[in-house]
């Protein structure tokens, strides 16, 4: 579509011209004139050298120069929803791109918040674009409408008979143009939102979702500009660095600073509940001092009973005691009846141990604390939990804190807890100090202070009918408590129901009529976090490889045996449309001399993904994954070479996850320190990737993290196909390999 | 251990600089010279956010003390070009290379480090050069794409 055209003939003229009804809800649609609104714009300059604006409503300002500005309230950490989120606003009220500006929204659940978190201003779960599409389309078409209204009154012609084209308002009768700048220097705004309907997805012409545009942010990627949290530099600032509790609730004992105090450029010693702050004039004097201190720590914490091997001995006995009920996380039918009646049952176990985010910026804050107030510079994944966190650990009111939302260096998960102590930590050290202060974690405090991918122990038992179709399903997930911990709030709306833990085990495309989940989450004390594709990572994990040994059990193909259990779900056919995709790139059919081939399939969040792997063995039971083909079907891709770098980055994340990523935990203390020995991919570690974008006229359903789960899984089918042995742990680490090859007496080739 | 001050030359600026002599080159560029744009990661020379060029050659950042450093020359992300007009800065813009961003200061002087010896590279040896720098965004596909469109003369 040529940028000129008129959005839509269908679209043009807004329906409900008389109807006018304020908008309320969480939403908080206002809409209000503001004249030289400040704007602060996260990734370039202002949108300056406006003599007057128009705010249309909270999203969006349009300025008389004709310049847009447009809210983007995500969080920034490589997966594009900084730009995303204002597309669709510019893609409805038809605003011209290149005059758009992109600007942070500041702290607020009611007007900011995501709606697939109950109004929560929170960018995790690949839920962004998801949960903001309706209301961003809707605003967008409210923004245009009052435009084109304004220039309808301003030429006395009915609204009817007036489009847009991107940036203007036109009278296609007398030719007449108003640019979108124009119209603000004299539009009147209603007090009260227009109502306006969009058209449904399956219906809509997008003229610039769908498009390539590049992100905004990468610009200052590559030269140096791009502005994270670490890189703050305040006037008269300090620097902090904080040895933490080894392990969750245990509070320093007995301190002894005297060497660290020693050190030049230490300045201060800060005890605090949770461990021992250093405050220094420079990080290397701040890190210095924080290695040289010497602390005894209380041993009441429940952390320091657990080990990861201890661990998976208790997991695997509560999750084969059916004795033990759980917290039902979906439940269909009569699972556990069914199977337990059944005479043709398959059971499986499967296992994952903790895993790190391993996010490139090792966590840090700067804070500026007043008697009572707070500044704050952090990197968050919800910038309305930082304000909450910080205010509480300062004891003011949320109104004092000032949030400046930066750039992430990556997430992954790990900066959404409730607690956000990387935040907390620089507000205590400022107000102990007086001063500004950045606080920094090495990436040994980053490893050790961790807040893991839980360790699972999963069971599952099916029901086969006689035809082989499974009929009953019942997965048991032992894991340490995940929500609890990351988010109590979140937590006790829940019900007990660990979002974080339990993702992944619903079913609904695969047609199996009795279904039951059960979440036996553990209080361990070892501290836990979401971890890109949160629970569905393990779960989605048991249930491809679990699967694949049904059907290896019935002498089916694996992908066929799929295909024939989706059904009857309206994402079934999506499903079965990227199975058959995937198995026609990866030439399924062709046996591969000394190469194996696995598959997985998965519906996350109603995105629809097929994976298939190729792999090979070497005599040290190393895998190499030679090549990794994915289908994805998000529904409508609104940047689709974006959904695509999403993918590859999923799929190299989920590589990590399934051949080298552990955390082991021994007495409470994490083993692992930094990158020598928790194995991130590399480059030499990459597959050939080929992806395969699948777009259809659906809303969009989420693309950051869905490829992550698919990759263990197949990887697993992979290896069974080449070697006829079955491992159901991931990380698929080399000894496991070799031991579950002597276990099988197979031998390596 | 007292400060030192050391002369160097920083994006061909001779400048002086007082820290203790210990202090990794990275930490004196990022928090003294208030170049950020060069990243700490790791701190032990395993993740490659740190890359600079030493005296030509790109080298982590966080290995040298400043006592080792003097009198020698760096290059950093905001010395490679003055406006963002290297050949693999292009390249990293036109194929949309950074995620979170947080490595590719650190990629793009190792990329540049490899095209300056070996100016026609194979897609192999762009996956040894490049091993030692760690992209958690597993953005490898495409830096591997866009030091082989810069290499060929795309952007120049």
């Amino acid at each position: 579509m040529s940028a000129s055209r008129v959005k839509s003939t269908k679209n043009a003229a807004p329906e409900n011209a008389g109807r006018r009804r304020f908008m309320t809800g969480a939403a908080g649609l206002t809409f209000g004139v503001a004249v030289g609104a400040p704007l602060q714009n996260l990734v370039a300059g202002s949108a300056e050298a406006a003599t007057g604006s128009i705010k249309l409503n909270n999203w969006v300002t349009v300025f008389t120069d004709g310049t847009v500005a447009i809210m983007s309230p995500a969080a920034e950490m490589g997966q594009g929803s900084l730009t995303a989120l204002p597309m669709i606003v510019a893609e409805e009220m038809d605003a011209e791109w290149s005059r758009v500006h992109i600007v942070a929204a500041p702290p607020d659940n009611k007007i900011y918040g995501n709606p697939a978190f109950r109004y929560l201003q929170y960018t995790a779960g690949s839920a962004t674009v998801r949960g903001y599409f309706n209301n961003l389309r809707q605003f967008g078409a409210q923004v245009r409408y009052v435009l084109l209204d304004n220039a309808a009154q301003r030429w006395g012609v009915p609204l009817s008979e007036v489009v847009s084209e991107p940036g203007y308002a036109v009278h296609p009768k007398s030719g007449r143009r108003l640019s979108y700048g124009e119209i603000a220097s004299f539009a009147k705004v209603p007090a009260q939102a227009p109502e306006v309907t969009v058209e449904p997805v399956a219906k809509a012409q997008f003229r610039l979702l769908g498009r390539d545009v590049h992100r905004v942010d990468v610009a200052g990627k590559v030269n140096g500009t791009a502005q994270y949290s670490i890189d703050v530099q305040l006037p008269g600032m300090l620097y902090g660095a904080i040895l933490r509790e080894p392990v969750d609730r245990a509070a320093p004992r007995q301190i002894d600073d005297s060497a660290a105090r020693a050190i030049d450029g230490v300045l201060q010693i800060v005890p605090l509940e949770y461990g021992v702050g250093v405050i220094a004039t420079t990080p290397w004097a701040a890190f210095k001092g924080k290695q040289a201190l010497k602390v005894s720590w209380s041993r009441e914490a429940r952390g320091w009973k657990h080990s990861s091997d201890s661990g998976f001995a208790n997991f695997s006995r509560i999750a084969a005691d059916s004795g033990i009920k759980g917290v039902a996380w979906e439940s269909v039918g009569q699972a556990a009846a069914e199977v337990g009646k059944s005479t043709r049952v398959i059971e499986g176990e499967y296992r994952a141990d903790y895993a790190y985010h391993a996010q490139m910026e090792p966590l840090n804050s700067v804070a500026s604390v007043t008697r009572d107030s707070c500044e704050i510079w952090c990197g968050t994944q919800s910038q309305t939990i930082a304000v909450d966190a910080v205010a509480e650990a300062l004891g003011i009111p949320a109104g004092k804190v000032k949030f400046n939302g930066m750039l992430l260096g990556g997430g992954f998960g790990r900066r959404g807890n409730r607690d956000l102590e990387f935040m907390v930590d620089s507000a205590l050290l400022s107000k102990a100090s007086g001063k500004p202060v950045k606080v920094i974690w090495t990436r040994e405090d980053d490893v050790k202070n961790g807040r893991f991918r839980p360790q699972y122990v999963n069971r599952i038992r099916a029901a086969l009918d006689d035809k082989g179709k499974i009929v009953a399903w019942h997965h048991r997930v032992v894991s340490d408590e995940a929500l609890a911990y990351m988010d109590p709030v979140r937590f006790k709306a829940s019900k007990g129901r660990d979002n974080i833990a339990m993702r992944g085990t619903e079913l609904p495309t695969y047609d199996i009529p009795h279904r039951l989940a059960e979440g036996l989450q553990q209080p361990t004390g070892i501290r836990t976090a979401p971890l890109r594709a949160i629970g569905v990572g393990q779960n989605s994990f048991a249930n491809e490889v679990f699967i694949d040994e049904v059907a290896a059990h019935l002498k089916a193909d694996p992908i066929e045996f799929r295909i024939r259990q989706l059904a009857g779900h309206p994402l079934a056919q999506r499903g079965r449309h990227v199975l058959e995709e995937v198995a026609r790139m990866s030439d399924w059919k062709r046996k591969r001399s000394g190469r194996g081939l696995g598959v997985a399939y998965l519906d996350y969040s109603g995105t629809q993904l097929a994976g298939v792997a190729e792999v090979s063995l070497g005599r040290d039971g190393r895998i190499k994954v030679h090549d990794f083909w994915c289908v994805i079907d998000c529904g409508v891709a609104l940047q689709p070479d974006n959904v695509i770098a999403q993918t590859e980055s999923s799929i190299v994340y989920g590589l990590g996850l399934a051949l080298t990523e552990h955390i082991d935990v021994s007495g409470g203390l994490v083993q692992q320190s930094n990158f020598f020995d928790y194995h991130v991919p590399r480059m030499r570690d990459m597959p050939d990737i080929h992806i395969k974008l699948v777009q259809t006229a659906n809303s969009p359903t989420g693309a950051g993290q869905m490829a992550t789960p698919l990759v263990p899984s197949s990887i697993a089918n992979a290896l069974f196909q080449l070697t006829g042995v079955r491992l159901r742990q991931q990380p698929l680490l080399p000894q496991r390999v070799v031991q579950a090859m002597s276990d099988a007496g197979v031998q390596l080739a | 251990m007292s400060n030192i001050t050391v002369e160097l030359v920083v994006n061909g600026k001779p400048l002086s600089v007082t820290a203790a002599p210990d202090t990794p080159l990275l930490w004196v560029l990022r928090e003294e010279l208030k170049l950020t744009g060069t990243k700490f990661g790791c701190g032990v020379g395993q993740c490659g956010a740190c890359t600079v060029h030493l005296d030509g050659e790109p080298t982590q950042s966080c290995l040298h003390p400043l006592k080792d450093v003097a009198g020698r020359k760096v290059t950093t992300i905001e010395g490679l070009s003055p406006d963002s007009s290297h050949p693999l800065q292009k390249a990293w813009v036109a194929e949309q290379v950074p995620q979170c961003g947080y490595c590719q200061s650190g990629q793009i002087m190792r990329a540049a480090g490899l095209l300056k010896q070996n100016p026609r590279p194979s897609r192999d040896e762009i996956i040894e050069y490049m091993n030692t720098n760690i992209c958690r965004c597993g953005t490898y596909v495409r830096i591997a794409r866009a030091i082989e469109r810069a290499a060929k003369g795309e952007f120049a």
